[in-house]
C-alpha cells in the first residue's frame, strides 16, 4: 500500500474523500462527543452503566443481531429464489423486497402493530398459542427484520446472478451431491455479500427508532430500546445524558462493524 | 482498497438525510424571516400547543380573528402547531418562534422560561388562575358495560385489570394521571388534603407517601404499554383494543365517547385532580415580531365569555374566575377536585420528586436502585 500506485489521482480522490467524510460524518459526530464531554467522566460512566441503560443496550444490540441473522438466512433464500427460478409475478416479488426502504418507518410500525396485537389478524392466532408479539421483545425483532429485509437480498442477488451455474454442474460431474455443491462451491462465494448485507441490516436495526416505538410498548428495563432512551432524555432536557448514551451506542456499533468487516476480509482470504 | 467504495455505499443514506435536513433548515429560516417582516398590515401569530387542543383552537382562532378585526381593523392569522407538550416546549427552546405557548402543564412553560429565558419568570402571575384559562381533570374510559367494574382509583390496582396510561417522562397528560393517582392515596390516607402541607403532620405525611409509592408500583404493574403521548394511548385503547381502562384528560375522553359512540363509556372517579394547562406569551419572540398586543389580547380572549363558551363546547372546564364559571362547571360530571399544590408544592417540586431521573417513577421500574 505504501508503494506508489500505478493508478494516478490518489491524492485528489483521497482529499475529496476525507473532506466528504469529514463534513458529513466526522464534524457532526465530534460535536456529539464534545457535548458528551460537557459532563465529567464519572457522570458519563454513571449514565452509560445505569441498569436501565444497560438493559436498553442489551435489547437494542440483541434484537438487532437476531433480526440481522434472520435476514441473512431468509434473504439468502429470497435472493436464491429470485435469481434461480422463473415464475409468474417474479418482478412483483422483486419490487416487494424494496418496499421496506420506501415505506416511512412509522407507517411500518403502525401497520405491524395493528397486525400483531392480540386482536390483530396475525396477533390473535398467535396469542391463542400463548405467543405475544406486539408490546414484547419479539415484536421489536419482527419490525427490525422488516426494515432490514432488503439489505441481504440486494447484496447477495447480483453476486448470485454472476455466479456461473457451470461451476455447480462441474461439481456434480465430479461426483458432488447437490448439498455439497451448494455448501462447497456456491456458499463460499456468497459469504462476503452475505456479511455485507448482514452488517447493513444490523447497523440499520441498531439506529431504528420510528417503527420500534409503536410495537415495543416502551416498558423500562423490558422493551425500551436505546434510541428511545435517548429521546426520553431529550424530552427531559438532559442533552448531556442523551449524548452520552448515543456516544456509547455509536462506539459499540463502530467496534462491531469493524469486527464484521475484518471477518469479511479474513473469510475472503481464506476461501479465494 | 475495497473498503472505500464499501464505506461510500454505507454513507449514501446518511448523505440523503443530511441534505434533507439542511434543506429543511433553510426552508424554516426563510419562513420565519418572512413572518418577522410582515408586521405592517396583516399580522401572524404562531400558537404552539399540545396534542388534544387542535379542535379547540381552530374554533378559538376563528372567533378571535373576527373580534380583533372589528376592534382594530387589523387582520390576524393564527397558525397552530400541536404535539406532545414536552416536545413542543423543546421545539420552542430550540428556536421555533412561537408567539404564544398553550401547553399541557406549567412545568413545560417553566422550562422555556428557565432554559431559554424566552419568557419572564413570573409568567404565571400575569394571567388569572395560574395562567390557566381553561381547566380539565383526569377521568377513566372503560369498555361498554364496564366489565371489570372500574369506579375508583383503587380499582386500577386490582389484579387482572390492565391500565393504559402514557409515559410520564414524555407526556404531560401522563404526569397529570400519575399525580391524580398519587393524590388519591394521599387524600384517602390523610382525609383533608391541606394536611399535606402542615409541617406538624410530617410523620403522617411520610406514612401516606409510603402508601402512595406502593400504590404506584401496583398501578404500573398493571400497565402493559407506555405510549409516548396521550393520543397514542387513546389509540392503543380504542383502536387496538388493549387494556380495560384508559386514564386520560376528561376532554379527550368526552371527545372519544362522542366520536366512537358505542363500545366505550366514561367513568368519573369520586376524586381527581384539577388539571391546569398553562398559557403564556413568549416575550422575546413577540417583541422581536412586534406582535405583543395581539398575542396578549389572544390569551385574554380565552378568558372572555365567548372564549370560555368555546372551551366548554370542546369539553374543557371553565376557569373559576371567569364569568359564568359555576353555571358552566355544573354541566360537567360531578367530581371532588384537589389541586396540584395539594399533592406537591409546585410543578418544579413534582418534577424533581417524581419524574426526573432517579425519581419515584424511575424507582418503580428499577427496584435495584433503592
Amino acid at each position: 500500500m505504501r508503494t506508489r500506485g500505478v493508478l494516478p489521482g490518489f491524492r485528489l480522490t483521497m482529499g475529496y474523500t476525507s473532506l466528504y467524510l469529514g463534513l458529513l460524518v466526522l464534524v457532526p459526530l465530534s460535536a456529539l462527543l464534545f457535548k458528551a464531554g460537557s459532563m465529567g467522566p464519572v457522570e458519563f460512566w454513571r449514565v452509560v452503566t445505569h441498569p436501565r441503560t444497560l438493559a436498553a443496550y442489551r435489547l437494542t444490540f440483541g434484537a438487532s443481531a437476531l433480526s440481522a441473522i434472520i435476514n441473512a438466512v431468509m434473504g439468502l433464500l429470497l435472493a436464491w429464489v429470485l435469481v434461480r427460478y422463473r415464475f409468474f409475478g417474479k418482478s412483483i416479488v422483486d419490487a416487494i423486497v424494496d418496499l421496506p426502504f420506501a415505506l416511512p418507518t412509522a407507517v411500518a410500525g403502525i401497520a405491524m402493530t395493528t397486525a400483531y396485537t392480540e386482536n390483530g389478524w396475525l396477533g390473535a392466532p398467535l396469542a391463542r398459542l400463548g405467543i405475544q408479539v406486539a408490546f414484547a421483545p419479539l415484536g421489536i425483532v419482527v419490525v427490525l427484520t422488516f426494515v432490514g429485509l432488503p439489505f441481504v437480498v440486494r447484496t447477495v442477488q447480483p453476486v448470485l446472478e454472476e455466479l456461473d451455474p457451470d461451476l455447480e454442474e462441474a461439481a456434480a460431474v465430479l461426483g458432488a451431491t447437490r448439498w455439497q455443491a451448494f455448501r462447497l462451491v456456491v456458499l463460499p462465494t456468497l459469504v462476503p455479500p452475505l456479511l455485507t448485507g448482514f452488517t447493513l441490516a444490523f447497523a440499520r436495526a441498531v439506529g431504528e427508532y420510528g417503527s420500534v416505538v409503536f410495537i415495543s410498548g416502551n416498558m423500562p428495563m423490558r422493551t425500551e430500546i436505546a434510541p428511545l432512551l435517548i429521546v426520553t432524555k431529550l424530552e427531559q432536557y438532559d442533552y448531556a445524558g442523551a449524548t452520552a448514551i448515543a456516544v456509547m451506542l455509536l462506539g459499540t456499533s463502530f467496534v462491531i462493524l469493524l469486527a464484521i468487516n475484518a471477518l469479511g476480509r479474513w473469510s475472503q482470504r481464506a476461501h479465494v | 482498497m475495497p473498503a472505500l467504495p464499501h464505506l461510500l455505499k454505507k454513507l449514501i443514506p446518511g448523505l440523503g438525510v443530511l441534505l434533507l435536513a439542511a434543506w429543511g433548515m433553510a426552508a424554516c429560516k426563510e419562513r420565519s424571516g418572512s413572518a418577522a417582516t410582515s408586521v405592517t398590515k396583516d399580522i401572524e401569530l404562531l400558537n404552539v400547543s399540545y396534542d388534544p387542543t387542535r379542535e379547540l383552537f381552530v374554533a378559538i382562532n376563528e372567533a378571535f380573528a373576527k373580534q380583533w378585526k372589528t376592534k382594530t381593523g387589523q387582520r390576524v392569522k393564527i397558525k397552530q402547531s400541536h404535539g406532545g407538550s414536552g416536545k413542543q416546549a423543546r421545539a420552542v427552546i430550540d428556536g421555533l418562534e412561537a408567539d404564544v405557548v398553550t401547553l399541557a402543564l406549567a412545568h413545560d412553560v417553566d422550562s422555556i422560561a428557565d432554559r431559554a429565558k424566552l419568557i419572564a419568570p413570573d409568567w404565571q402571575n400575569r394571567l388569572p388562575g395560574h395562567a390557566a384559562p381553561y381547566t380539565s381533570t383526569i377521568a377513566f374510559l372503560v369498555r361498554k358495560g364496564n366489565p371489570k367494574g372500574i369506579h375508583d382509583w383503587s380499582d386500577l390496582v386490582k389484579p387482572g385489570v390492565r391500565v393504559i396510561t402514557p409515559n410520564p417522562k414524555t407526556s404531560g397528560a401522563a404526569r397529570w394521571n400519575y399525580l391524580a393517582a398519587w393524590g388519591f392515596v394521599l387524600k384517602s390516607e390523610l382525609g383533608d388534603m391541606a394536611a399535606a402541607h402542615r409541617a406538624e403532620k410530617a410523620g403522617e405525611l411520610a406514612a401516606a407517601e409510603r402508601k402512595a409509592r406502593a400504590f404506584m408500583v401496583a398501578l404500573f404493574k398493571n400497565v402493559p404499554v407506555l405510549d409516548s403521548g396521550a393520543r397514542g394511548a387513546t389509540t392503543t385503547f380504542t383502536n387496538r383494543g388493549i387494556g380495560d381502562v384508559l386514564i386520560n384528560w376528561e376532554n379527550e375522553i368526552l371527545l372519544a365517547t362522542q366520536q366512537m359512540g358505542d363500545g366505550f363509556e366514561m367513568v368519573m372517579p369520586p376524586t381527581s385532580i384539577r388539571a391546569e394547562p398553562a398559557v403564556s406569551v413568549v416575550d422575546k419572540n413577540v417583541d422581536k415580531h412586534g406582535t405583543r398586543a395581539a398575542a396578549e389580547a389572544y390569551l385574554q380572549f380565552l378568558y372572555s365569555d365567548e372564549g370560555q363558551a368555546i372551551g366548554v363546547k370542546h369539553h374543557y372546564r371553565p376557569q373559576a374566575a371567569a364569568p359564568g364559571a359555576a353555571r358552566r362547571e355544573s354541566d360537567f360530571p360531578q367530581v371532588e377536585l384537589f389541586t396540584l399544590e395539594d399533592v406537591a408544592e409546585s410543578w418544579r417540586a413534582a418534577q424533581k420528586t417524581h419524574f426526573d431521573d432517579g425519581g419515584v417513577f424511575d424507582q418503580i421500574y428499577e427496584p435495584q436502585s433503592r
